[in-house]
């Protein structure tokens, strides 16, 4: 049983008086699917930048592959191999979808000392190589030449979520990958993506309100109320928990695949 | 002890003659969001614009009173003129654009205004003392003050309360409040922000130009006051913050205090603590006193 | 610059050499500080391609050029490439220590404390009477490796000195542009915190051009000094930073040779503007902005790269 590859114990955040996060012991193996549900403000988004390093835990502590990155600044977690995508997808409007990966790809591969940032062409084999590769991955090649301000939605969010996979991350952190895609597209979108992430072994970590989604995609699931897990299973049981479905998703129509009142 | 009431006064004087100048470019930053380098320009039109007037009313033996309005109302005509001008004719062009580009393009107004100045009253300079002749003194104690300066700490004091009223208890100064907060809410709730934009811009102008007139009894017009007018605005509008009138009231405070100081005490650094005060104020609060940084959702 | 970019810049540079052979001097005299000022206005470059503009580069121009001349005045040093390097060092230094301020601010900001900075220079200088104070002070004659020409020897060499320092300038800094760090500038300007996601460090990038372009004003700074033989407290004060803007946006962005072939374009209209009206030639300068920002918002250059790309497509 190989350890795992994210583990988080006793984590908590407090801004004075505010306690956005508390009591968070959960651990992650390698490659897993975990769908992250709440409602807003529950804790999900302070979990997730702490795990990246965008805000500092008041205590606990974070271990990646066994390393302590408690606390570490975001670039060196990052670097380590810890890599997120964004509920508003975060491109480069003025380029194309391919320079969007090829500067991602570019960051990733180019030597981590600053000096190696001026030697270092941007268009580098490397990175144009696996720019391509990415474009494929993602479905999203016949963007490949289009400005990224004028694509549409679901393109948008897959070329951040690309973005995020070059550099090669082990672990990644969704937030709403979905958000603001409409229904009928949405399956399919976490369709591409979830094969994509899976063909790259890596584990995911996925923040979603769609239920569906969650049931169909997540291998397990982490429920968060008021700034803790208040459950962690599989889909079916988290969801038919009884806590779960009275604070966040709402009562399971008998029958029905959808969820009901879903934030 | 003498000393520190001389500063205390000069730094009011000038304070006053700040945010005179100041509030304008503040109101219309705050509003449309414009660093307005052309204010440079409303402020000499009003400087030039008073010098003519004084020069046509005073020496006729009429009361000086009269000629105070005169200034004050040519001056402010002008603005009015200009800045419509301005607004209709160019800012609209360029909205939307980003802002970098609208100080670029106000600055391109200001160049050019300034030779249209040149044009109008020619490279010489005016010497348009007469109304603070005719003001006259005050002693106090051992000081000698002059009224004209008195009666422009009392002017600025004046606007402050004014504005003051305006912002908070008329309708339109509260429109304008929210489309200072936001835009594009005001928009939705049928604020026609175009209107307001036009309306800013001009009173912006006015009072930049009022600012030039009152000053223009106190300085050598002549070319280029405009020129150094603009950092000034600019420091004292930074330190309270883009955009807030208290804070160009207290920039206009700091500021005036502190080179009434300098003035007194340490000569050498006159100019220096000016935007000195400016890149302090900067480091600590980035985006001066009186405003917060608006964070990004993503 | 692709391989044939490469050779037409050299041979441009090489063309401008030897037409001192041929030009009066006035025009050479015009040339040498249209070069100089390319400089600054390439930092210009450097930095607004990251999304900053600042109305302060006034400032290391002035630090480059009264370091020559005080380093004249002091110490005797008179060696050309020795004045040079001390001016750009002096100004890259700094620059350096004001980066950490200013590489935190973007937009507006930056733009008015970059102004800040380079006026507080200012009112020091005015106020310095040992300085001169508003009338500044001349500059050492400079020589060359011990040799002193004279008259239009000088005038020669400081022309080739400008230029071979604006060749070298001219390829560090295209070389620079197609590195990672150098081409990061517009991703920055889109979007900087997901270039921090991505895991780069935006300030320490956007510090890095605020080095390099505060050298490169340093350098321009010196070498005018070298030119004009005259500093004064007005190489810091704001309309300098104003005209080295309005040349950036007149010229565009685009490409390295932009900052030249603008700044050529800029002291020319200058000359002739001056020449015949005096009275309005701030008023061409702001028409000329103006119609700039209005229908050519990328600068000439843009044009340029417009007609490039239109022939490419009617070529077979």
């Amino acid at each position: 049983m190989s350890a795992p590859i994210l583990s988080v114990r006793d984590l908590g955040k407090r801004f004075g008086s505010l306690i956005a996060a508390r009591d968070i012991t959960v651990s992650f193996p390698a490659q897993q699917t975990v769908g992250v549900i709440g409602s807003n403000g529950a804790g999900k988004t302070t979990f997730i930048n702490m795990v990246t390093g965008h805000l500092r835990p008041t205590h606990g502590a974070i271990h990646f592959e066994e390393r302590d990155i408690t606390g570490l600044p975001s670039r060196t977690i990052k670097a380590m191999g810890i890599s997120r995508s964004f509920q508003v997808a975060q491109i480069f409007p003025s380029l194309t979808a391919f320079d969007n990966i090829c500067v991602a790809a570019a960051i990733g591969h180019a030597p981590k000392h600053f000096i190696g940032h001026v030697c270092t062409p941007l268009r580098s084999r490397e990175a144009v190589a696996e720019a391509e590769i990415l474009l494929d991955l993602f479905a999203i090649g016949r963007y490949r030449d289009t400005l990224a301000a004028t694509l549409p939605q679901g393109v948008r969010k897959l070329l951040d979520i690309g973005m995020a996979v070059a550099g090669s991350p082990r672990l990644l952190l969704l937030d709403e990958p979905t958000s603001g895609i409409s229904i009928e597209e949405k399956f399919d979108l976490m369709q591409v993506v979830m094969s994509a992430l899976r063909s790259r072994r890596i584990t995911v970590l996925f923040v979603e309100h769609d239920m569906e989604i969650v049931e169909r995609f997540a291998e397990r699931v982490l429920a968060f109320y008021d700034g803790t897990v208040i459950a962690d299973g599989t889909p079916a049981a988290t969801l038919a928990d009884a806590r779960v479905q009275a604070l966040i998703s709402g009562p399971k129509a008998k029958g029905a695949a959808g969820s009901v009142a879903d934030v | 002890m003498l000393t520190a009431f001389a500063i205390l006064v000069d730094g009011l004087v000038y304070a006053a003659y700040l945010f005179i100048v100041a509030i304008g470019l503040t109101l219309i930053f705050g509003v449309m969001k414009i660093l307005n380098v052309a204010h440079g320009s409303f402020y000499t039109f009003g400087a030039y614009g008073a010098a003519t007037a004084i020069g046509i009313y005073f020496d006729r033996g009429l009361p000086a009173a009269g000629g105070f309005l005169l200034m004050a109302l040519f001056a402010m005509a002008l603005g009015l003129a200009l800045g419509l001008i301005l607004e209709r004719g160019v800012m609209r062009l360029v909205y939307g654009r980003d802002e970098v580009v609208m100080v670029l393009v106000t600055y391109a107004a200001f160049l050019i205004l300034e030779d249209i100045v040149i044009l109008i009253w020619g490279t010489g300079s005016y010497a348009t003392y007469q109304p603070l002749l005719a003001a006259g003194n005050t002693e106090v104690g051992e000081l000698i003050l002059s009224n004209y300066d008195l009666g422009l700490i009392v002017v600025a004091a004046l606007l402050a309360a004014i504005s003051y009223w305006a912002l908070k208890f008329t309708r339109y100064g509260r429109l304008l409040t929210a489309v200072i907060f936001d835009r594009e809410t005001a928009a939705a709730f049928g604020i026609n922000v175009k209107v307001v934009y036009t309306v800013t811009f001009v009173i912006g102008a006015m009072l930049g130009a009022l600012g030039g007139a009152i000053m223009a009894p106190k300085i050598a017009v002549t070319l280029g006051i405009g020129v150094e007018v603009i950092v000034l605005a600019f420091a004292v509008v930074a330190i309270g913050g883009m955009g807030s009138i208290e804070g160009a009231l207290i920039g206009a405070l700091i500021v005036g205090i502190c080179r009434a100081a300098a003035v007194h005490l340490v000569p050498q650094i006159e100019l220096f603590v000016i935007y000195g005060v400016m890149a302090l104020v900067l480091l600590i609060r980035p985006y001066g006193l009186f405003v917060r940084a608006q964070p990004r959702k993503i | 610059m692709a391989q044939h970019g490469r050779i037409a810049a050299s041979s441009a540079f090489l063309a401008a050499a030897a037409a001192a052979f041929v030009l009066p001097d006035w025009m050479i005299s015009l040339a040498t500080i249209a070069f100089a000022n390319g400089l600054v206005v390439l930092g210009l470059i450097v930095l607004w391609r990251a999304g900053l503009v600042s109305f302060g580069q006034a400032l290391y121009y002035c630090i480059g050029a009264y370091a020559v001349a005080l380093v004249g005045r002091w110490t005797g040093v008179s060696d050309a490439i020795l004045l040079v390097l001390i001016g750009g060092a002096s100004a890259g230094l700094v620059s350096f220590v004001v980066g950490f301020l200013l590489a935190r601010y973007r937009e507006i900001f930056f733009a008015m404390l970059s102004l800040a900075l380079s006026m507080i220079l200012y009112g020091v200088l005015v106020k310095t009477e040992s300085l001169g104070s508003t009338d500044g002070f001349s500059v050492i004659v400079p020589t060359f490796f011990g040799y002193a020409p004279h008259q239009d020897g000088l005038l020669v060499a400081l022309y080739w000195l400008v230029l071979a320092v604006c060749a070298i300038a001219a390829f560090l800094v295209d070389a620079y542009f197609r590195s990672v760090a150098g081409a990061l500038a517009v991703p920055v300007r889109d979007n900087e915190i997901r270039v921090e996601f991505l895991g780069l460090s935006v300030s320490r990038l956007i510090h890095t051009k605020l080095v390099i372009s505060g050298l490169l004003g340093g350098v321009g700074g010196a070498l005018a000094a070298l030119a004009v033989g005259h500093v004064d407290p007005n190489m810091s004060y704001w309309t300098t930073s104003g005209e080295f803007v309005f040349i950036t946006i007149l010229a565009g962005a685009g490409s390295v040779g932009a900052a030249f072939v603008g700044s050529l374009l800029f002291e020319s209209v200058r000359s002739f503007a001056f020449a015949i009206l005096p009275q309005l030639w701030q008023m061409l300068l702001g028409s000329v902005l103006l119609l700039t920002i209005l229908f050519l918002p990328q600068g000439l250059g843009s044009l340029i790269t417009h007609l490039r790309r239109r022939r490419r497509v009617e070529a077979p």
